[in-house]
């Protein structure tokens, strides 16, 4: 079966809802994805959508974007900043005439609150910059775009899981995807294909990702031989439920919410003075796994306590609610009567498929790009988000960059290519019947696991020049592993383990790429932090790393950081 | 804590019925029934089917009937369970492959009450004003992640297939209650029929389902009282 539309979108989180609305102004519009739309993780986003709307008290645009760059620690491309930024303001507006069901102020103006990193005066104190829903702001956003999209000529093929990107002399010609309920593959031919995949975070043991957000498109273009950006900056968010990762919010800390250690003290104070807990992630981050390593986790433990029996009940019950549930639930907490236990979870992937401003997907550093291909959202590196992007901007990015790549994307639409080629569904098909008939004997589960640890060990919050080289070498025993998986299912229809197996091996692939971004890059910058080179070095790495594997060999290439208004300066809060 | 899982199984390729197998499984009694559901996959017989995806109950993937009640399988814990777990596909859905129904007619229903905001008053340039309090009557249903756990535990729709169900009722209440909805009439046709809202007898089955805590009949009530009243006005 070949599918034929003038865009394609791969992905239904918010950045491939942006798109196809936007280009769905213009044209025919498929999303395809492996779930049902909103059952995207952009529904699990909680804390909010920031922008400079200055509903609470005094803000400004050139703050956002000042902020964002510094909490970048200077990586941001600046010009791309000062877009997602002023964008911000009316994205937020029309978010809301979309039907965006806000928390509001008493002046039914939409509320905002405080979030990390996110400050007043460049830096003088934090600021209410965070819209939101209560602590379900994903939910509320998804909902209602997908709602809109159902108004749009938009077609969703949901339980399509893409396979391959079909790339042929520099151009996309579209997709080929196999439909779950069935176990047919089929094509998707567009004038252009809209990458909007989402995160990674599978790629480590403890996550507050989707068990789907395993970088499939990443992982196809990597083995395609095209470069990823900046791959060695992997957030991780400072408060997950101990064990599970689950996300507590920083709007729990925006709201007053406080680190505690086992000593019974806080002390964010004495790593960020002036705005202590809500400093941005990839700093506390390092607090809370220092206070853990210098033995001041509660009870010697690894763990801390995120404190919220000073905010008022009230605000917990109203703005807080899904984070109330979670902890009675998982961890049988009432936050109100209790701390609750937290540690770092792999959050949010700064790198991905280079683009520029307006989506289209690079397939150099100096900015020659693959015609008719485009990313937007967490799979994508713009790079706005730098070595450490800030709470809310990442809602942000996915809507301000989906929408800027579907009416890029939509322009397209005239100049259909030359059609799938012949072997482009063959190809998928004997690549399915070779994994299904592999009799290697390795089950998918435990490359996943493996690898899972091996990341948490040795390339998560801190990294060093040994433990990175040792992940590099078990890397590629785990790869050789991922060659030899067996499949139990040798059924057609909603064969998920053979589709499990194929992520895993994406996220082998992509565990090397992080790896060894983070290996060659000798200094310590935002979320990427190497002991042995505990400062940064703007006179050597101020750029950006461009990884690719092309037979078997894996290269870097740098682009340069754009910066327009902002000089790198010690980065202090 | 060892678990027996009980699991009903079906493959449209090799069965000709549905068939129960056991599988052991270890858990701790913090850990979630889905850890269970996974582990066993990933480590004991990969065929065994079923979906997922947030492993925190906001993404709706993993509704199932576990102990025959529809609930999400990341939210239920280990230790609130017995030893033996049951667990079958959510009733009254056609089963594509063991825990996995066919979704199809459940969003068919959902797409069928008009489930967008409508307005086409002149945009202005700013938020459109919402009090506090008006938001307030949205809070709840807002919540809804289309897990169907309603739906497929309520009676009527069982013996009527037709019947929009709670699901579709609430997101229709969602947008008859949002201030700034202008789509009102047209909606409330919509879920005035025979097969609509005046189809609920309270049950509750919907309300105790419910992994959000959503009260579903409260909406479906304000439902069945303004159609009603339209219906009076109408016939006047
Ligand atoms: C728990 C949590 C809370 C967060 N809270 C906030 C917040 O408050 N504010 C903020 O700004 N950011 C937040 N973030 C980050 C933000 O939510 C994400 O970065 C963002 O939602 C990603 O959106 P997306 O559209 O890029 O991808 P996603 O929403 O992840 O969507 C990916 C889509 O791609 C599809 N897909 C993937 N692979 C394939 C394939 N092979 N074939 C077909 N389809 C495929 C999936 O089905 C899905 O539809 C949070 C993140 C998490 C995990
Ligand atoms: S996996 Fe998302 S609700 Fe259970």
């Amino acid at each position: 079966m070949v599918h034929r539309f003038d865009t394609l979108v791969i992905g239904s989180g918010l950045a491939g809802l942006s798109a196809a609305i936007e280009a769905s102004l213009q044209g025919t519009v498929a999303v395809i994805a492996k779930l049902y739309p909103t059952r995207c993780h952009s529904s699990a986003a909680q804390g909010g959508i920031a922008a400079a709307l200055g509903n609470e008290e005094p803000d400004s645009i050139e703050w956002h974007v000042y902020d964002t760059v510094k909490g970048g620690d200077y990586l941001t491309d600046q010009d791309a900043a000062g877009t997602l930024c002023e964008d911000a303001i009316k994205t937020v507006i029309r978010l809301e005439h979309l039907g965006v069901p806000f928390s509001r102020t008493p002046q039914g103006k939409i509320a905002q609150r405080r979030f990390g990193g996110h400050t007043r005066d460049f830096g003088a104190a934090p600021v209410r910059r965070a819209c939101y829903s209560a602590d379900r702001t994903g939910l509320a956003m998804v909902n209602t775009l997908y709602e809109q999209c159902e108004k749009q000529p938009v077609m969703f093929f949901p339980e399509y899981h893409v396979l391959d990107l079909v790339i042929e002399d520099g151009r996309c010609l579209g997709a080929v995807a196999l439909e779950l309920k069935t176990g047919e593959i089929c094509a998707f031919e567009a004038g252009a294909t809209i990458i909007a995949t989402g995160g990674y975070g599978r790629v480590f043991k403890t996550t507050s990702n989707a068990m789907a957000s395993t970088g499939d498109l990443l992982g196809i273009l990597y083995s395609k031989g095209m470069p990823l950006e900046d791959m060695e900056f992997f957030q991780f968010h400072p408060t997950g439920l101990l064990g599970l990762g689950i996300l507590v919010t920083e709007g729990a800390r925006g709201e007053g919410g406080v680190l505690v250690n086992g000593n019974g003290e806080t002390f964010m104070q004495r790593y960020a003075p002036r705005i202590k807990d809500l400093a941005p992630r990839d700093m506390v981050s390092r607090a809370i796994i220092t206070e853990i390593k210098e033995g001041r986790g509660i009870g010697g433990n690894d763990y801390v306590y995120l404190d919220l029996r000073n905010v008022p009940k009230k605000t917990l019950e109203t703005r807080l609610p899904e984070i109330m549930t979670f902890s009675n639930i998982y961890m049988g907490v009432d936050p109100s009567e209790k701390p609750i236990p937290v540690a770092p979870t792999a959050h949010y992937a700064m790198g991905g498929i280079p683009t520029d401003r307006d989506g289209r997907v690079l397939i150099t550093e100096s900015g020659a790009v693959v015609d008719g291909l485009f990313a937007a959202g967490e799979c994508a590196c713009v790079s706005v988000h730098g070595a450490n992007r800030l709470g809310c901007n990442s809602l942000l990015d996915t809507v301000v960059f989906g929408r800027r790549a579907g009416m890029k994307a939509a322009e397209q639409k005239d100049k259909s290519g030359p059609g799938m080629p012949p072997g482009a569904m063959e190809r998928a098909r004997e690549a399915v019947s070779a994994l299904l008939n592999n009799k290697g004997g390795v089950r998918a589960g435990a490359v996943k696991k493996e690898l899972q640890e091996l990341m948490m060990d040795k390339c998560s919050v801190f990294r060093a020049d040994a433990g990175l080289k040792a992940a590099a070498e078990e890397i590629e025993t785990i790869r050789q592993k991922a060659g030899n998986i067996s499949i139990d299912d040798k059924g057609k229809q909603f064969n998920t383990e053979l589709l499990e197996a194929i992520e895993a091996i994406h996220l082998v692939n992509l565990g090397e790429a992080i790896v060894h971004s983070a290996l060659q890059r000798t200094e310590s910058r935002g979320a990427h932090c190497r002991q042995d080179y505990p400062e940064r070095d703007d006179e050597n790495w101020l750029k950006h790393t461009f990884i690719r594997k092309k037979d078997g060999e894996i290269r870097f290439s740098f682009k340069p950081v754009c910066i327009t208004k902002f000089k790198p300066e010690k980065r202090q809060y | 804590m060892d678990k027996i899982f009980r699991i009903k199984r079906f493959d449209p390729e090799k069965d000709n019925a549905a068939r129960w197998e056991d599988f052991p499984v270890e858990l701790g009694p913090h850990e979630r029934l889905l850890d269970g559901l996974v582990r066993t996959k990933e480590f004991t017989d990969g065929s065994l089917t079923f979906r997922r995806s947030c492993a925190h109950g906001m993404c709706g993937s993993c509704a199932m009937k576990i102990n025959g009640r529809s609930r999400l399988a990341c939210q239920t814990l280990a230790g609130d369970m017995p030893e033996l777990v049951v667990f079958e596909p959510l009733p009254a859905f056609p089963v594509i492959k063991d825990l996995v129904v066919d979704m199809e007619p459940f969003f068919e229903k959902i797409k069928s009450v008009m489930p967008y905001l409508v307005n086409d008053e002149p945009l202005p340039s700013r938020e459109r004003p919402q009090s506090p309090e008006e938001m307030e009557k949205i809070l709840d249903s807002i919540r809804c992640i289309l897990c169907a756990c309603c739906t497929s535990s309520c009676p009527v729709y069982w013996g009527d297939k037709q019947y929009l169900g709670p699901a579709a009722l609430v997101k229709a209440a969602r947008f008859v209650l949002d201030s700034r909805d202008r789509g009102g009439k047209a909606r409330l046709d919509l879920v005035s029929g025979a097969h609509g809202a005046a189809r609920c007898h309270s049950i509750y089955n919907c309300v105790e389902a419910c992994p959000r805590d959503i009260d579903v009949t409260r909406h479906i009530a304000i439902l069945k009282r303004q159609t009603l009243k339209r219906g009076l006005r109408g016939a006047r």
